[in-house]
């Protein structure tokens, strides 16, 4: 199936469009992350998760009202994929989470099934893990950057850079909007965005390199042009397949992973639309080195297309 | 296309065979002699406990500080230095000397009592302080022994295949399979039990050698601080009934039994006083000497409160205080739904990429298909090699790895359609097809491990889990995309001899 017989779009007359279009969506991120903000898991914010079935016939507000009657502490109740499954999320100041723990189950032991789930995340841990999944996503955006930057140009780098902070943050601002609860496996699945953006934004970079030395008397434009044409069937075909196996893990997957794959999907949008219109427009700006550079720097290329060419 | 060499063709085949051999226990039971491992399912999968415990690094230091201080006053007494105060905080000594003139001796004999000290000195006040070295080292060793302390603990109540270990310098991770209400574990886990005999101080003032207390019953009582006895020199507690009452028996060792019977010889018809970590639960009157070295602890207990007692004997005291800084319990039915909803997953998941690829690619959607299954076969026995631990994340990593392990081969593809389309030979554009990608493939799927590698690293528990998939989808995927499915493009040409692309294609 050739999806896109012989594009030829010219997408760098549109880069003031995605311009706007990222600028928009990075400005909508800071205002929901300043006005609405993030809704942290327990896995930062410290505190209480308990999942529980009840039995037949008890509904939330029942197991509302039982907890309501511990006056110490607040807790949200919520349905968690069916009206049988309860999340219940507490946060504690004045008595020990163990102690508090213990409370709830005892309060709501008779209409309660099965308890499903405990989490007990002290204070401590929760500043220590946020502390750490700062610094996961620093460090991998520049460990990803060093490798283009090596791979290929320091103009490069900054543009998969770039592209990277922009899925990133956008990703961020989505969680934020969809409510989605931020917690260890949504920082994951920010992680493995970033690597799968990278990951088409490569490509695309590659792309362009070897047009670069293929086509010496082509314009900036024309080069990146061709380059995003070129690779635009693999993009859609790519995407699609993942999104395919994202989508239905999020049908599938459960309750609990939900929240994960959801912000999977919205990356993988983001990601895709990062590395053809974000991270080659920057090229554009910085316009890095052409010629024969790049075959000195990749070996396995140039032993190639000295082959090419001699054959 | 050049035809694979023997040797690249056996490496291939090896890989593969070995790939299914490894990862068949997982499906079906072999014979005795063939691999029998399956893959390690994490605690959110098969239901358990996960505690993070903390030793409490105040009290760890303070206590060290007390015994430093126990220490210097035994030296300087014995060199006849006097002095005013000895105090001691979880920050450091201090020593006050009487006479300034005779600071530099005693600065000199206390000197060299530990390692990684650092002594200061003003007027006459010595302050000895531990380095930061010296810390770490004295936590790490208290790590250690709390952890024997916990596995014997944790072993007496007959949890199966706990895990242990050590995390950072100050944290201890249990986790408990098939646990689902840790709270019995967690009260063992979270008494120091310290055990120790006092005898009631005659005097009866409060002063720096005496303990004021309450016994069991609420009475006000003054004993001597100082322990006759402790838990260290016993050998064995057992649940036992005596007068129809639950009680506590114990046997003392031989050092112990000695003490113990010269203890209740000179204190016939007074108390002798047991506390367990700084509470008195029982003051017995020593009717007549106990000389054989064994006895009982009788209280107001219940069974259940004598059962714990004596595991938390038998197992010892903890060096220090711990306390549970976070907990992840996961119910059997959680677990089970989520291995039920995340096989359901995948198997719909790779159903839509392997019917996308056919629709898409035709024939070689077919092979890349064949690629992919291979490649799951290779993920499943890696991850049983390795014993790397399967979580919920983990089967997203591999759904997600299903999705995206069809890149290389799409890569491939549309480079092969496009050689083609620009007017190359077929056989032309199949080599230029796979050279042309392959750096990208390779670059593309580097900045992957990177994000893998930063995950695990970062990581805890399930996310590591989604890390160890990851990787190894990525590195099994370029394999068997690159490889498997250029072989059996290979073989394709060679047996049809096409000169043109299949149809649809």
């Amino acid at each position: 199936m050739n999806l896109l017989p012989n594009s030829n779009f010219n997408f760098m007359s549109k880069t003031r469009l995605f311009f706007f279009t990222s600028l928009f969506l990075l400005i909508s991120t800071v205002g929901l992350l300043t006005f609405k903000g993030i809704n942290y898991g327990i896995d930062f914010s410290g505190g209480i998760l308990i999942e529980v079935k009840v039995k037949d016939g008890v509904t939330i507000s029942d197991v509302r009202k039982k907890i309501s009657s511990l006056k110490r502490f607040d807790s949200s109740l919520q349905e968690f994929g069916s009206s049988q499954d309860i999340l219940i999320r507490s946060s504690v100041n004045d008595i020990e989470l163990n102690q508090a723990v213990e409370l709830i189950k005892n309060t709501i032991n008779e209409q309660v099934l099965e308890f499903r789930r405990v989490e007990i995340v002290g204070p401590v841990i929760g500043e220590e893990l946020k502390k750490y999944a700062f610094y996961a996503v620093i460090f991998a955006l520049l460990a990803m950057m060093m490798y283009i930057w090596i791979r290929f140009e320091w103009q490069y780098g900054v543009g998969a850079l770039i592209a990277l902070f922009h899925d990133v943050l956008i990703t961020i601002g989505f969680v934020s909007l969809l409510d989605i609860e931020f917690g260890l496996s949504v920082l994951a699945a920010i992680l493995t965005i970033a690597g799968y953006s990278i990951n088409d934004t490569v490509v695309i970079f590659d792309r362009v390199r070897e047009n670069f030395s293929k086509h010496k008397k082509k314009e900036y434009e024309e080069i990146f042009n061709l380059s995003i044409n070129q690779s635009l069937n693999r993009t859609i075909m790519t995407s699609l397949t993942t999104l395919v196996a994202l989508i239905t893990l999020y049908l599938f997957g459960g309750e609990v992973i939900s929240g994960f794959t959801l912000a999977m999907i919205i990356g993988v949008v983001i990601g895709t639309y990062s590395s053809n219109f974000v991270a080659v427009p920057v090229l554009l700006l910085l316009k890095p080195n052409r010629g024969a550079i790049e075959e000195f720097i990749d070996p396995v290329k140039a032993k190639f297309f000295e082959k090419e060419r001699n054959d | 296309m050049n035809q694979y060499s023997l040797i690249k063709k056996i490496f291939i085949l090896t890989v593969v065979i070995f790939g299914f051999i490894f990862a068949l226990p997982n499906v079906v039971k072999l014979p005795s002699f063939m691999p029998s491992k399956t893959v390690k399912l994490g605690l959110d999968l098969q239901g358990g406990a996960h505690l993070l415990l903390q030793v409490d690094e105040k009290s760890v230091m303070k206590e060290f500080y007390d015994g430093l201080g126990d220490t210097v006053r035994a030296k300087l007494r014995s060199e006849k230095i006097g002095y005013k105060k000895i105090s001691s905080d979880s920050n450091n000594l201090s020593v006050t000397i009487s006479n300034e003139s005779q600071i530099e001796k005693a600065r000199k004999l206390t000197k060299f009592i530990v390692k990684d000290l650092s002594v200061a000195d003003n007027k006459n006040v010595i302050t000895y302080k531990l380095n930061d070295f010296g810390i770490n080292n004295k936590l790490l060793d208290i790590v250690e022994q709390t952890i024997e302390v916990i596995r014997r603990r944790v072993d007496a109540t007959g949890t199966q295949e706990p895990l242990i270990q050590r995390q950072g310098n100050n944290r201890i991770v249990v986790q408990l399979p098939g646990v689902e209400n840790p709270n019995e574990i967690k009260s063992l886990l979270g008494r120091t039990a310290k055990l120790s005999f006092h005898l009631e101080d005659s005097t009866g003032l409060k002063s720096p050698s005496t303990i004021r207390t309450i016994d069991e019953d609420g009475n006000i009582l003054i004993l001597k601080r100082r322990a006759y006895l402790t838990g260290k020199n016993l050998l064995d507690a057992q649940p036992s009934y005596s007068n129809n009452l639950p009680v506590v028996s114990f046997r003392f060792d031989s050092s112990g039994a000695r003490k113990f019977g010269r203890l209740t010889s000179l204190n016939v018809g007074k108390r002798i006083v047991i506390m367990l970590d700084g509470k008195v639960i029982s003051s017995p009157v020593v009717n007549e000497p106990i000389l054989g070295g064994s006895g009982v602890i009788s209280g107001n207990f219940s069974i259940e409160e004598v059962n714990e007692l004596s595991i938390l004997l038998r197992a010892g005291a903890l060096p220090a205080p711990l306390s549970v800084v976070e907990e992840r319990t996961v119910g059997p039915g959680l677990g089970a739904d989520s291995i039920a909803s995340g096989k359901m997953a995948s198997v719909l998941g790779l159903l839509f990429v392997v019917l996308f690829m056919l629709f898409a690619y035709r024939l070689f959607g077919l092979y890349a298909n064949i690629a992919l299954a291979i490649n799951m076969v290779l993920i499943l026995s890696v991850l049983t090699i390795l014993q790397a631990t399967l979580t919920l994340p983990g089967i997203a990593g591999i759904v997600l790895t299903i999705g995206m392990a069809v890149d290389a081969n799409v890569l491939i593809f549309e480079r092969i359609r496009e050689e083609y389309n620009c007017g190359a030979k077929l056989h032309v554009a199949l080599e230029k097809g796979f050279n042309s990608a392959f750096t990208t493939i390779l670059d593309a799927n580097i900045t992957g491990l990177i994000a893998g590698v930063i995950l695990y690293i970062f990581g805890t528990g399930p996310i590591q889990g989604f890390a160890v998939t990851l990787s190894i989808g990525i590195v099994t995927s370029m394999f068997s995309a690159i490889m498997i499915t250029r072989w059996i493009l290979i073989s394709w040409v060679i047996r049809k001899n096409p000169t043109e692309l299949p149809k649809g294609f």
